[in-house]
């Protein structure tokens, strides 16, 4: 079995998990206290039989346990995750909305912190017993300590109210024309303390993690003989080691990328920013089932295709890991 | 051999390996600042919590004076919030909540983690692929989304969002669990175990449980932090049980005043801080301790 037979098992894997998600979800909507009929009438403030009815029909209530599971799975893998009576709109359309503003956030706080991490661990690696190393190490407990809410309230308290040099909420101010310079400036001023708040939880993580790295690297043989032939420190630490000491970075990078929405639930509740967080929290605080249960597939699948992607680059460097995972 | 006779020299066998280490590992916790230091927090934080409350009963719930009191105000010395509810009482009353979830849902994490680890890495085979599997589903969920899920559909009483967390966590423990595991069942003293006639019971429990316990002491001890992050985020959203007063309600609640009533939002989260950053050091201290080889890192 070759490289192609480990591709077909990976994907096969992926299906597999993808399809207990959904049937996971289908679950927790027949498991939970009071059908999703209730749940959408008792948010409506009661509702016509007649609307009760066509709800019920529309998710099968009436029908067998089997027969409203296979139905749920056939619409889920054809892009259709329901229609919100909350927001009255589908449920896809919702995600694919709230998205980009999301991924905007979150992709550039990850790779904010990701250089900054790299470049603060190194540095910490280079003379692991200094004043520098010590201050990441301290940095990185504080990071993991500090409930990511909280930083985010601090900030807005440092930088938006004594000292009020940022936006305290919003993506922009709604007079700014939509598509013009002066929006994307105005984003990106609404930008800053979010990200500075999302990337702060990460980049103590990375600069532990890239310091950890480093110096298991720069502990191997191959740096012994990179020295011995007479490199000088300088290539040696970023030509041989850091190369090296990227693998696992950018593999916890991607592993991290895929719990996005976990990270900017919270931090888009302090800013108050329109991404997929805050309309999960939405659907979560009305109870709006099809929405909550669409973001979670969703949520999954990314998490699914990331594992995925890590998979198959890792297996194009090493392919130690394609034998491995035969056994 | 009988099997008195097996458990007496087996009991014997584990006290001397057993006893020294772990008094040595004490001696070296005790003598490192740094965890000392979050020993002592712990303890404060425990203290505030669980005896301060009987000396200040006032109850959190209560209007007590006017809202936005700033601190200082007599009556109310940390102030008010939005309500004019006593931030002080707050704080002493809203602790015990946040540390029963978090104690409670690491330790749902750590039971399930290590049965579920222990199991796949010493059977190994089938056990292990399917725990594997359901190790794998489990890690697909992503974790605070699943959690806001699963305690807004259920009701948010303590139980369930603690075993909300315990569910969404446990994967972390289970795989550190199965490579120790892995590791563990070849050595030699596994072996001798076997010779003697110990059954696979044992030989999990008592044998190999035991020895792979310092990796999964210190990942507890990590897991206890993020349990408690993870009831605050909850609270925080307004998604944990309404009759309880916990800190990360208390910032929750009082967000939209952010800007004019500072410590209403500070203090109660400054508390979670150093709270978690109580039990990250205690972590840290126990790595060191425990693994000693890691120290020069």
């Amino acid at each position: 079995m070759g490289f192609l037979g480990f591709l077909i098992r990976r994907f096969l894997n992926a299906a597999v998990l993808l399809l207990a998600v959904v049937v996971l979800n289908f679950l927790l909507i027949n498991l939970a206290p009071g059908s999703i009929v209730d749940t959408i009438a008792g948010e409506m403030g009661g509702i016509s039989q007649e609307l009760m009815d066509k709800i019920r029909a529309e998710y099968g209530l009436d029908r067998p346990l089997y027969v409203q599971l296979w139905s749920y799975v056939v619409r889920v893998v054809q892009g259709d995750l329901g229609y919100s009576y909350f927001y009255n709109a589908p449920v896809t359309e919702l995600i694919l909305d709230a998205l980009p503003q999301t991924l905007l956030l979150v992709s550039t706080a990850l790779l904010l912190a990701l250089v900054v991490g790299t470049v603060f661990g190194v540095i910490a690696a280079r003379n692991r017993n200094g004043l520098f190393s010590h201050f990441i190490t301290i940095f990185a407990l504080v990071g993991f300590s500090a409930p990511v809410f909280w930083t985010g309230i601090m900030l807005l308290i440092g930088f938006a109210s004594l000292i009020p040099i940022f936006p305290p909420a919003g993506m922009a101010n709604p007079g700014t024309p939509v598509g013009t310079i002066d929006y994307v400036i105005d984003v990106l001023y609404h930008m800053v303390l979010p990200v500075v708040t999302l990337a702060l939880i990460y980049l103590a993580f990375y600069s532990r993690l890239a310091r950890a790295s480093m110096l298991d690297v720069l502990g191997a043989d191959y740096i012994r003989t990179a020295r011995a032939k007479g490199l000088s420190q300088r290539i040696v630490v970023y030509k041989h080691a850091l190369r090296n000491a990227l693998i696992p970075i950018v593999t916890i990078a991607g592993l991290q990328f895929a719990q996005i929405l976990s990270g900017a639930v919270l931090v888009e509740a302090v800013f108050t920013w329109p991404g997929l967080g805050t309309v999960a929290l939405e659907a979560i605080l009305r109870r709006d089932g099809p929405t909550i249960l669409g973001i979670l597939f969703f949520s999954s699948v990314v998490v699914v295709i990331f594992n995925l992607l890590t998979d198959l680059t890792y297996s194009l460097i090493d392919p130690r890991i394609r034998v491995e995972a035969r056994q | 051999m009988s099997d008195a006779a097996e458990t007496a020299i087996a009991a014997e066998l584990e006290s001397i390996a057993v006893e020294q280490p772990l008094r040595e590992a004490a001696r070296m916790f005790l003598r490192n600042g740094v965890a000392v230091l979050g020993l002592v927090l712990l303890i404060a934080v425990l203290i505030l919590t669980l005896v301060v409350p009987h000396f200040y009963p006032v109850d959190p719930f209560d209007l007590v004076w006017a809202p936005f009191s700033p601190p200082g105000t007599e009556n109310a010395p940390l102030g008010t919030d939005y309500l004019g509810r006593d931030i002080l009482a707050g704080i002493i009353h809203g602790g015990s909540a946040t540390l029963a979830v978090g104690a409670s849902a690491a330790l749902i994490t750590i039971v399930i983690g290590i049965a579920v680890g222990s199991l796949a890495g010493f059977y190994g085979g089938w056990v292990d692929d399917l725990l594997m599997r359901v190790t794998e589903f489990f890690q697909v969920l992503p974790t605070l989304l699943f959690a806001m899920v699963i305690v807004a559909l259920f009701e948010p009483t303590i139980v369930n969002v603690a075993a909300a967390i315990g569910v969404v966590s446990w994967t972390a423990v289970a795989r550190l669990a199965r490579s120790e595991f892995l590791r563990i069942r070849s050595l030699d003293y596994v072996k001798a175990a076997r010779a003697i006639g110990s059954r696979n019971n044992r030989i999990i429990w008592r044998v190999i449980l035991p020895n792979a316990m310092p990796p999964l002491v210190v990942q507890s001890a990590l897991t206890v932090g993020i349990a408690i992050l993870f009831e605050a985020g909850l609270s925080f959203l307004g998604l944990s049980d309404p009759n309880v007063m916990s800190w990360g309600f208390m910032v929750g609640s009082n967000r939209a005043y952010l800007l004019d009533a500072w410590w209403t939002v500070t203090i109660p989260g400054f508390c979670i801080f150093l709270t978690v950053l109580s039990v990250s050091l205690i972590g840290d201290g126990l790595n060191d301790a425990l693994n000693p080889k890691l120290r020069q890192r």
